[in-house]
C-alpha cells in the first residue's frame, strides 16, 4: 500500500509548527501504524532528516503513552483501539492521511507530535489513592466485594492515562480520566472513607491545572481507547457538589 | 577461552541462619534499624518505576527516608509492569486444594530447575499472602467469585490454584496501585519523580554506589544525583532480542553501566521465551505481543498430524491432529512450564508441522472450551485477549483456532544479589526483573510480579535501613566530587562519539541483526558451536556498529535514535557475555537448553555435580571472570524435572 501523510512538524516547545508533506510505500497492510512511522523514519534518517518524534512504549495498547490525532480523531478512526494497535488495514490505499498531535492547553507540545502530559500525574497525586501504607492491609477476603462491584469498578480503573480524552473535548477537560479515578475507588468499599476529600481536591487540582470545564458534550467518550463512560463524570459531579 | 575463572573469590550470599521457615524472621529480628527522626536524612535513588520501583518508592518514603525516582517514559505509570496480563501468584489457599508455602516454595525452587536460592525462594513464597492484602487495599479490583471473595485459576508448572487476577489487565492493575502509592508519597512531599530521565552511569567512590548520572530525554541535560544509597529497579533486558514481548524502551543500560562499575551480573543467557505470543509475520514488525498463558487453561494447542496441511484449521479432524503437549506430558498437558512449552512448539515447527503463512506458529483452540463452557464464559475470562487478538491479526478467535509461537519474554538472569538484595557493590541494591534472584533457570508464570512486589514492598524496606544504619552520620551525599565528575565527561564522550559516526545504517538495523544472532543461536537451544560463531558474530557487528551507524547528530532536545544507539551500544556488549554465559555452562537448565546435554528423550540434563551453581560475571580485560556461588539444598533434594 502507498500513502499521503501530511505530518505536524515543530523544532520545540516554542517553535511554529506546520504540516508537512511525505509519502510512504510497499507498506504491507498488517503493519501497525506506528510500524508505518518508523518506516518513514527509517528513510528520513538515512537521507539526513530530522525523523518525525511521537510517543509511544508498549505498542500493545496498555501503557498509554502513544497519542496521535490521526485524520481528525484521537488514536484514529477505530473506535476503543489505541493508536498502536491500529493497523494499516483499516486505511485504503492512496489515502491521504493527517497526523497531528493531541492538542490542549494542558498537553504543551514538546517536538513534533510528541507531548507533556504531566498535569494527568498531578491530578493522581492531588487525591487518586486509597491512603494505605504497606503493612497496615487487613486479609484479603475479610471483605466481600460482589463480583458486579468488581467489575463496575474495573470499568473505571482500566483508564490507561493516554490524554484522548482531553485532547478530543473541545474545552480540553480532564473530567473523564479524573472521573473515571474517582469511580474506581469511589465503587469499591475500602475507597469510600476517603472518597469526598479525594474528589473535592482532584476537581481541584484538574482546574488548578490548566484543563477546561467540562461542558458535556460526550465527545471523550467516543474517543476513549478504554471505553470509559461519561456516566462516570456525572458520578463524579454528583459527588462534587453534594 | 572467551572467559577466565576466579576460585580464589567466594561470594557471601549472607544467608540467615535457622530452619528455613525462620530465616527471614531471624534477619528482621536481627536487622539493623534507623530511628523514625533519623530517616528524612537519608537520600535514596530509585531508577525505574515499575512494580519494583514504585512499590519500593512507596514504602520507603512512607518509612520516612527521602526517596527520587526516574523513568524513561513519559509517566511512572507506564512502566512496563503494566503490560503484564495473566495474574499474580500467592500462597491464600483459598480453594483448599493443599496449597502451602512449602509447596509454593518448592514448585518454584523446581521450575526453575533447582538453580536458585532455596532461601531466597521460600522468602519469596513466605511473603506472597500480604501482598494480596496490600493489593486489595489499595483498591486492586482482583475477580471475585459470585459469593464476593476473591477468584483464582491455575498457571504452568503448578497443580493447584493461586493465581490472583484482574481480567487480562493485573500487571495494569498492580502497578497503577503501587504508582498511586507513589505520587501520594509525591503529594507529601517524600518523593520526587523525575520521568523522561535515563539512567547513564552509576557513580562509585572506593566501590561503594554514590549517585548516579541521568539525561533529561526531552532537553539532552546531563545532571548528576547523589545519595546513601542507589536502588536499580530497571526492568528486564529480553528487548535484547529485537522482536520481543517487552516495550520499545526497555533497555539492559542501567544494569549494564553498573555492571562496568564492577556489579556482578548472574546468568545473563538465562531467557524465558514464552510460548504464546502472536508469530511474526513481516520483517517491518517492531513487536511480538503476548497472549495471556491463562489461555492454556482452556484452549489446547496442536498442530497438524501431517506435514504442510493445507485444510483451513476447523476441517481438519480430531484424528489429523496432534495435542503434541498432552501427548508428551500427560500430567500437565498444556500447562507445562514455558520452557518445555516453547520448545516443544520448536521440535514441531522445526519438524514442518508448523502453521500459519511463515509456517511458524502452533494452534492454540478454543473449541472445546466453547463446547463445555458455553461462549459467555469463555468471553467473561478472556474477552480482552481476544478482542486484542482480533484487533491485530483481523481473525475472530471463538470461531478459529488462534496461532502462536515462541517469543523472548523474560529475563532469569540479571544483578546479582545477595540476601538483602545488595549487588556486589555495597549501596547498590538491585530489584525486581534486574536481579538475578528467586527464579533460577525458568520463571514460572505469575511468579515475577509477586517477585517484583515483594521485593519492592517487603524486602527493601527492611534490608536497606540495615545498610543505611551503619553508614557515617556525618557523611552527606555530594555530588561535586571527582568521581562524579569523571563520570560525566565519559558519558558526555560517549554520547558525542555516536553522534559523530555519520555512517550509513540506522540503530534498528544492528538491533535487528543482533537479534536475529541470539534468536538462532542463544535462545530456545544453544551448542557449543553456535555459541562461539554467534560471539564472533557479536564482535564483528559491534565493530561496523561503531563504523557505519547513523543517526542525527545532536545532544541537545529529544533524540530518540540516540537514545536508541545508548541502549544498543550496551546490548551488544550484553549479547556477548550471555553467549559466554551460555558456553560456559555445560549442562541444560530451565531455559538453557543445550543440545549437547540432553537426556535419550531430549529433555534438559542437569549436572549437579559440577553445575550447581550460580555463575557472577566480573568485567575483567579482555576476557570477562567467572565466579561461581555454590548452591547448597539443605532442605530440599534436587530432583529431575519431570511434568510427565
Ligand atoms: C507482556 C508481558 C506480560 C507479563 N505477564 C506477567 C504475568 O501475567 N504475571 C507475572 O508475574 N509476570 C508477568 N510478566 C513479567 C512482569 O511483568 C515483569 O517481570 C515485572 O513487571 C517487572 O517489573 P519491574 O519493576 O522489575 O520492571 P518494569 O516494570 O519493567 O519497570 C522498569 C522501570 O525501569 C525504568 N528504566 C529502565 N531502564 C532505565 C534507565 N536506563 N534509566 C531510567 N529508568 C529506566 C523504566 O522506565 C521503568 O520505570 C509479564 C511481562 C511482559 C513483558
Ligand atoms: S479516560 Fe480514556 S481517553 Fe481519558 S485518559 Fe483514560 S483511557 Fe485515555
Ligand atoms: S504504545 Fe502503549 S498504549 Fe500505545
Amino acid at each position: 500500500m502507498k500513502f499521503k501523510l501530511k505530518i505536524w512538524r515543530q523544532e520545540s516547545p516554542s517553535a511554529e509548527g506546520k504540516l508537512v508533506d511525505y509519502e510512504v510505500k510497499d507498506i504491507s497492510a498488517d503493519t501497525s501504524f506506528l510500524e508505518m512511522l518508523d518506516q518513514l523514519n527509517e528513510t528520513l534518517i538515512l537521507r539526513g532528516e530530522n525523523p518525525v518524534s511521537f510517543d509511544y512504549d508498549c505498542r500493545e495498547g496498555i501503557c498509554g503513552q502513544c497519542s496521535l490525532f490521526i485524520n481528525g480523531r484521537a488514536h484514529g478512526p477505530l473506535d476503543q483501539t489505541s493508536t498502536c494497535q491500529l493497523h494499516m488495514r483499516s486505511f485504503k490505499d492512496g489515502q491521504t492521511i493527517y497526523i497531528e498531535p493531541f492538542r490542549a492547553s494542558a498537553f504543551p507540545i514538546k517536538k513534533d507530535l510528541r507531548i507533556d502530559r504531566q498535569a494527568l500525574d498531578k491530578i493522581i497525586a492531588s487525591g487518586g489513592y486509597i491512603s494505605v501504607s504497606t503493612g497496615q492491609a487487613p486479609e484479603a477476603n475479610q471483605t466481600r466485594i460482589s463480583s458486579d462491584e468488581v467489575e463496575s469498578a474495573f470499568d473505571a480503573a482500566s483508564c490507561i492515562g493516554c490524554g484522548a480524552c482531553v485532547a478530543s473535548c473541545k474545552n480540553g477537560s480532564a473530567a473523564l480520566f479524573t472521573a473515571a479515578k474517582i469511580s474506581h475507588l469511589f465503587q469499591l468499599p475500602q475507597g469510600k472513607i476517603e472518597h469526598k476529600k479525594r474528589t473535592q481536591n482532584m476537581v481541584k487540582a484538574m482546574d488548578q491545572l490548566g484543563f477546561g470545564a467540562c461542558s458535556n458534550t460526550g465527545a471523550c467518550e467516543v474517543e476513549c481507547p478504554q471505553g470509559i463512560s461519561i456516566r462516570h463524570i456525572a458520578l463524579m459531579n454528583k459527588e462534587y457538589w453534594k | 577461552m572467551y572467559f577466565s575463572t576466579d576460585t580464589a573469590t567466594t561470594p557471601l550470599p549472607k544467608i540467615p541462619e535457622g530452619d528455613l521457615k525462620d530465616k527471614w524472621s531471624n534477619f528482621k529480628t536481627q536487622a539493623r534499624l534507623v530511628s523514625p527522626n533519623n530517616r528524612k536524612n537519608y537520600r535514596i535513588l530509585v531508577v525505574g518505576t515499575g512494580l519494583s520501583g514504585a512499590s519500593a518508592a512507596a514504602s520507603l518514603a512512607e518509612l520516612g527516608y527521602q526517596v527520587t525516582t526516574f523513568c524513561f517514559q513519559d509517566s511512572p505509570r507506564r512502566a512496563h509492569s503494566v503490560a503484564a496480563q495473566g495474574g499474580v501468584n500467592a500462597m491464600k489457599n483459598y480453594k483448599n486444594d493443599g496449597d502451602s508455602v512449602f509447596r509454593m516454595f518448592y514448585d518454584t525452587l523446581k521450575g526453575g530447575d533447582f538453580r536458585a536460592r532455596e532461601a531466597n525462594v521460600y522468602r519469596l513464597a513466605e511473603c506472597s499472602a500480604s501482598l494480596i492484602d496490600q493489593a486489595v487495599a489499595q483498591g486492586v479490583p482482583f475477580a471475585r467469585e459470585y459469593s464476593g471473595y476473591l477468584s483464582n485459576r491455575s498457571f504452568g508448572g503448578v497443580q493447584v490454584s493461586r493465581t490472583f487476577y484482574a481480567r487480562g489487565q493485573t500487571g495494569q492493575q498492580l502497578l497503577l496501585g503501587a504508582y498511586q502509592a507513589m505520587m501520594r508519597q509525591v503529594h507529601l512531599g517524600k518523593v520526587t519523580c523525575y520521568s523522561r530521565h535515563e539512567m547513564l552511569d552509576l557513580v562509585t567512590e572506593n566501590g561503594t554506589a554514590k549517585g548516579i548520572l541521568v539525561r533529561n530525554l526531552d532537553t539532552g541535560e546531563i545532571s548528576r544525583h547523589a545519595a546513601h544509597a542507589v536502588v536499580l529497579a530497571t526492568g528486564g533486558f529480553g528487548k535484547i532480542y529485537y522482536l520481543s514481548t517487552l516495550a520499545m524502551g526497555c533497555n539492559g543500560s542501567a544494569i549494564w553501566r553498573a555492571h562496568k562499575k564492577g556489579a556482578w551480573a548472574s546468568c545473563p543467557s538465562w531467557t524465558q521465551i514464552h510460548p504464546t505470543c502472536l508469530p511474526q509475520s513481516g520483517n517491518h514488525q517492531s513487536k511480538l505481543t503476548l497472549m495471556s498463558e491463562s489461555l492454556r487453561n482452556d484452549g489446547r494447542i496442536w498442530t497438524p498430524r501431517v506435514k504442510n496441511e493445507d485444510r483451513k484449521p476447523v476441517d481438519i479432524p480430531e484424528e489429523d491432529r496432534d495435542y503434541y503437549l498432552e501427548r508428551r506430558y500427560p500430567s500437565f498437558g498444556n500447562l507445562a512450564p514455558r520452557d518445555i512449552a516453547s520448545r516443544a512448539a520448536k521440535e514441531r515447527i522445526d519438524a514442518g508441522h508448523g502453521v500459519g503463512p511463515l509456517k511458524n506458529a502452533v494452534f492454540l483452540d478454543f473449541k472445546d472450551a466453547i463446547a463445555n463452557q458455553g461462549k459467555e464464559t469463555i468471553v467473561k475470562k478472556y474477552g480482552n485477549l481476544f478482542s486484542m487478538y482480533e484487533k491485530i491479526t483481523g481473525i475472530n478467535a471463538y470461531e478459529q483456532p488462534m496461532m502462536i509461537s515462541p517469543a523472548a519474554h523474560f529475563s532469569m538472569g540479571g544483578l546479582w544479589v545477595d540476601y538483602e538484595l545488595s549487588s556486589s557493590i555495597s549501596g547498590l541494591y538491585v530489584i525486581g526483573e534486574a536481579n538475578f534472584s528467586d527464579h533460577g533457570a525458568n520463571r514460572l508464570g505469575a511468579n515475577s510480579l509477586l517477585q517484583a512486589c515483594v521485593d519492592g514492598y517487603y524486602i527493601l524496606p527492611q534490608t536497606l535501613p540495615h545498610y543505611l544504619a551503619q553508614l557515617v552520620k556525618s557523611e552527606k551525599p555530594e555530588t561535586n566530587t571527582p568521581a562524579f565528575e569523571e563520570s560525566e565527561n565519559k558519558v558526555r564522550k560517549q554520547l558525542s562519539e555516536l553522534c559523530q559516526i555519520n555512517g550509513s545504517k540506522t540503530v534498528d538495523h544492528f538491533h535487528r541483526e543482533l537479534g536475529k544472532i541470539l534468536y538462532d543461536k542463544c535462545g530456545l537451544s544453544r551448542t557449543e558451536k553456535g555459541l562461539t560463531a554467534a560471539i564472533e558474530a557479536i564482535r564483528s557487528l559491534r565493530q561496523e556498529f561503531y563504523q557505519n551507524l547513523k543517526i542525527p547528530p545532536n545532544q541537545n532536545g529529544i533524540n530518540e535514535e540516540l537514545e536508541k544507539a545508548g541502549r544498543v551500544a550496551d546490548y551488544l556488549e550484553i549479547g556477548e557475555l550471555m553467549c559466554i554465559d551460555a558456553l560456559s555452562r555445560q549442562e541444560s537448565c530451565g531455559a538453557h537448553f543445550r543440545e549437547e546435554f540432553q537426556t535419550p528423550d531430549g529433555e534438559a540434563k542437569r549436572n549437579d555435580r559440577e553445575y550447581a551453581f550460580i555463575s557472577c560475571w566480573k568485567p575483567g580485560n579482555p576476557n570477562p571472570v567467572l565466579i561461581k556461588e555454590p548452591l547448597h539444598f539443605e532442605f530440599t533434594e534436587p530432583t529431575e524435572r519431570s511434568y510427565k
